[in-house]
Order: structure tokens, then C-alpha cells, then sequence
């Protein structure tokens, strides 16, 4: 399954609800300029909804960490929701858990936007 | 435990590492592994086969990645061979270190380490083989069953 994505505005957040597979190729790609693109139409307040994400492979995690650090650099906040079990085994075991704010409750990851 | 042993020759291509991963899938499932074990080795071999695709041959069209398993003893062994200039072992990053962390990549091996109960790597002028191995529960390296 290729990876797809819906964008949704909840009070000024952006949630990027992600489904399929991040990985090398065609997910990394969809994930890079979907992001890029928010970034460049002012949306800076960015929530990757993770939660039908199923599997991602170390293309995958480095395009998170880019997707995380351009977010960054531009001024703004990326953060991450409801990670499956093996996103987030992913995430503790490559210790990028202390890196990305993750959330498991969307309220709370909009509300928690500065 | 009868042995087996399988190979293919493939592509340096995106599709060639789909295909190992499903590969990887099948053989792992129909050797019983769980669905834990299953997921790491299949992953193990994704991550080999990238490094074999991209950083071996560098999609070059001419070169060849080399996949097989073999079933012996107590033991999965996946070897993935590309036609690459070999791997450069001493550039290997420890991408847990903190100026490491927040890179875009250098995590494949660590994966695959992480995932795997044996990872060798041996490089050569002609190319880099990669060894994955992973036990089957309850036996030891030597195919002994394991003491619990």
C-alpha cells in the first residue's frame, strides 16, 4: 500500500493524516513535499497523524527527522500523533522518541501549539 | 530441521527491494516465525537491500543485487551481495550519538543489527556481501537447541 495523505485545519493546526507505508521512494517523496509544500503556504503549525501508518523503513525515519528539522528551521513546530506500536518501537530504539514531540491525543497535540 | 536454500538475482532497482522484503516476508512466515520476528527480518532485508540498490550499485543498470536464504540447523541465513565498490566499514555512523541524531540517514545498518542476532559485513573490491542471520527460537547458533 503507497502512502497517502489528508490535510484538515484544526484551529490553526495543520493535521497531516498519513496512511500506507513511509518508506524509500514514492512515501519519503509524498511525505518530503507535502510538508515542504505547507511550509511554503505560511502553515507552520504542522500534527503528522501517524495512525494508519503501518510500517516505515530508515528512509522513512530520516524523512520524519527532515520533515521535524525543516519545520524547525522555518520557524515552526512539527509534531507527531498517534504512533502505531511499530512507529513507536521504531522511534525508542533509534532514541528519536526524545527528539519528536509525540502526542497520542489530537486535542491535546492542538492545543499544546504555543 | 531439512535445509533449504534459495536465491534470486535482481535488478539494482526500487521494485528489487519491495520484492526482497516480500520475499524475506514469505520465507520467514512459512518458517513459523512470529509475527514480531517476521516484521524485524523482513525489515533487515529491506534495509539490506536499499544499501545493496543505492549504495552499492547505485541503481546502475548493468550491476546485480544477489538474494538468498538458507534454512540451516537452527538458523535463517540471508545473504545479499551487490556488485558495488565495497562499503567503506570505517564510515559507518553511530546514529544514536547525539550530532548523529538528527540525520536523514546512516540508520540502516544500526536497524539491522538491532533486528537481527548476527550482521556481517564484508566488503570487497567487487562488491559488499552482507550476512543476516536470525535463530529459529529456542536453538543456538550451532543449531544445538538452547538450554532455557
Amino acid at each position: 500500500m503507497t502512502m497517502k495523505v489528508g490535510i484538515r485545519q484544526v484551529d490553526g493546526v495543520t493535521i497531516v493524516d498519513c496512511s500506507g507505508r513511509i518508506t524509500l521512494g514514492e512515501g519519503s517523496v509524498i511525505l518530503r513535499d507535502t510538508v515542504r509544500d505547507l511550509l511554503s503556504k505560511g502553515n507552520k503549525k504542522i500534527v503528522l497523524n501517524l495512525a494508519d501508518v503501518n510500517y516505515i523503513d530508515s528512509s522513512g525515519i530520516g524523512e520524519l527527522v527532515s520533515a521535524f528539522t525543516t519545520t524547525k528551521n522555518q520557524g515552526g513546530e512539527l509534531k507527531l500523533l498517534n504512533l502505531t506500536k511499530k512507529v513507536n518501537d521504531l522511534l525508542q530504539i533509534t532514541k528519536l522518541y526524545t527528539v519528536f514531540d509525540v502526542k497520542d491525543d489530537e486535542a491535546a497535540a492542538v492545543k499544546s501549539f504555543k | 530441521m531439512t535445509e533449504q536454500r534459495v536465491s534470486y538475482t535482481m535488478d539494482s532497482s526500487l521494485e528489487t527491494i519491495d520484492s526482497a522484503e516480500q520475499k524475506a516476508t514469505r520465507i520467514a512466515t512459512d518458517l513459523g516465525f512470529g509475527d514480531d520476528e517476521v516484521m524485524q527480518i523482513s525489515m533487515a532485508v529491506r534495509e539490506g537491500a536499499v544499501n545493496a540498490v543505492l549504495h552499492g550499485n547505485a541503481y546502475a543498470p548493468d550491476k546485480k543485487v544477489t538474494l538468498a536464504f538458507e534454512q540451516t540447523g537452527g538458523d535463517l541465513i540471508i545473504t545479499i551481495r551487490d556488485q558495488g565498490p565495497g562499503m567503506d566499514l570505517s564510515r559507518i555512523p553511530n546514529p544514536l550519538a547525539p550530532e548523529n541524531l538528527l540525520k536523514t540517514s546512516g540508520r540502516g545498518i544500526f536497524l539491522m543489527r538491532s533486528f537481527m542476532d548476527v550482521v556481517e559485513i564484508r566488503p570487497s573490491k567487487t562488491g559488499t556481501e552482507l550476512k543476516l542471520i536470525k535463530h529459529v527460537h529456542g536453538h543456538t547458533a550451532d543449531g544445538k537447541e538452547a538450554s532455557q
